[in-house]
């Protein structure tokens, strides 16, 4: 496939002095992103496709099977990097809005609309495989605690900014009005991470912190960090994907876009 | 490998219906959001086509 023509001429800027020969804010531009993002979600999701694949191989079959729990902990290998995932996915889409708000750049939008999904995904996932694990464990599917209250708003919170936008036919107005709602809701995040300590409540602290050793053996703390990499790389893979299609869809008149209707990449 | 069979890595213990409920919507919904996304960017390039085939009518 012959490269776009706009796409040509930012291959080798010689404008804006840079001395490194690369200037980093062309590929603020739709245009030029466009195709980056399509390498770069490609990779991510190879990535993501062989961590998930060693996660689960470690969660099964290497990780022991717990004094206390039995088989049912092995819950802990989504549970818990989906609950990373979904604040972690939270406080990124917050700053690309803020950054969108105040810079006034197109992409920055795009980039936190593109996110909102797979965090309201990842939300979905965590509420979901904590209800499997307290059924066995608690002997309650669901409780109002702390964690699990929070957690909850998060996921309205997420649907609220997806609803927002939708709701707003100027994609640049639903930008500024999704990202001062994202950028109110972030107090819920640090709410969530504490919980646990602020209120006594039924759920447990945490797993891992930086300040002291993990309390629990290393093939499980080794098979959940490499399962929170793998959803890392997915989410990456997933949100670029997305940007891509937004960018279409606002860019639908462009000239560029056109040529990569014609070929369909 | 501490799983005797097959039949005792299904039931993990007991807990089979909460562990495999958790491990099969988890991939069940990745794959969809997968599907979504690939029917969106489809549906995103046919209208750019549409679009640029009522221009060209003369």
């Amino acid at each position: 496939m012959s490269p776009p023509v706009g796409e040509t001429a930012g291959g080798t800027v010689r404008a804006g002095g840079d001395p490194a020969g690369i200037n980093w804010f062309k590929y603020a531009a739709p245009q030029t992103f466009y195709p980056l993002a399509g390498r770069m979600a490609h990779g991510f999701a190879v990535a993501a496709a062989l961590l998930c694949a060693l996660g689960v191989y470690i969660g099964f079959f290497v990780a022991p099977t717990d004094a206390q729990q039995g088989d049912a902990y092995r819950i802990i290998f989504i549970h818990v990097p989906a609950a990373w995932m979904s604040m972690f996915i939270y406080v990124v889409m917050a700053v690309w809005a803020g950054i969108g708000l105040v810079f006034n750049t197109r992409l920055s939008g795009m980039m936190a609309s593109a996110l909102a999904p797979t965090g309201a995904l990842f939300t979905f996932l965590a509420l979901w495989t904590g209800s499997l694990w307290g059924k066995p464990t608690w002997g309650t599917w669901w409780v109002w605690d702390a964690r699990l209250t929070s957690e909850l708003i998060l996921l309205f919170l997420y649907f609220g900014f997806i609803a927002l936008q939708a709701a707003i036919d100027d994609p640049r107005r639903a930008d500024r009005a999704g990202a001062v709602l994202a950028l109110v809701g972030v107090v819920n995040i640090p709410i969530i991470y504490f919980s646990v300590q602020w209120w006594n409540t039924l759920h447990q602290g945490a797993s891992v912190s930086l300040r002291s050793a993990p309390s629990m053996a290393a093939t499980m703390l080794l098979g959940m960090l490499v399962m929170a990499l793998g959803f890392w790389m997915y989410s990456i893979a997933a949100a670029l994907a997305r940007l891509r299609c937004i960018i279409l869809e606002r860019e639908r008149n462009a000239d560029w876009a056109a040529r990569y209707a014609e070929t369909g990449t | 490998m501490h799983w005797a069979s097959a039949a005792d890595f299904f039931a993990m213990g007991g807990y089979g219906l909460y562990v495999w409920g958790s491990y099969l919507v988890t991939l069940a919904a990745l794959v969809a959001e997968i599907v979504l996304l690939g029917r969106r960017r489809r549906a995103a390039l046919e209208r750019i086509g549409q679009l640029r085939a009522i221009g060209q009518r003369p």
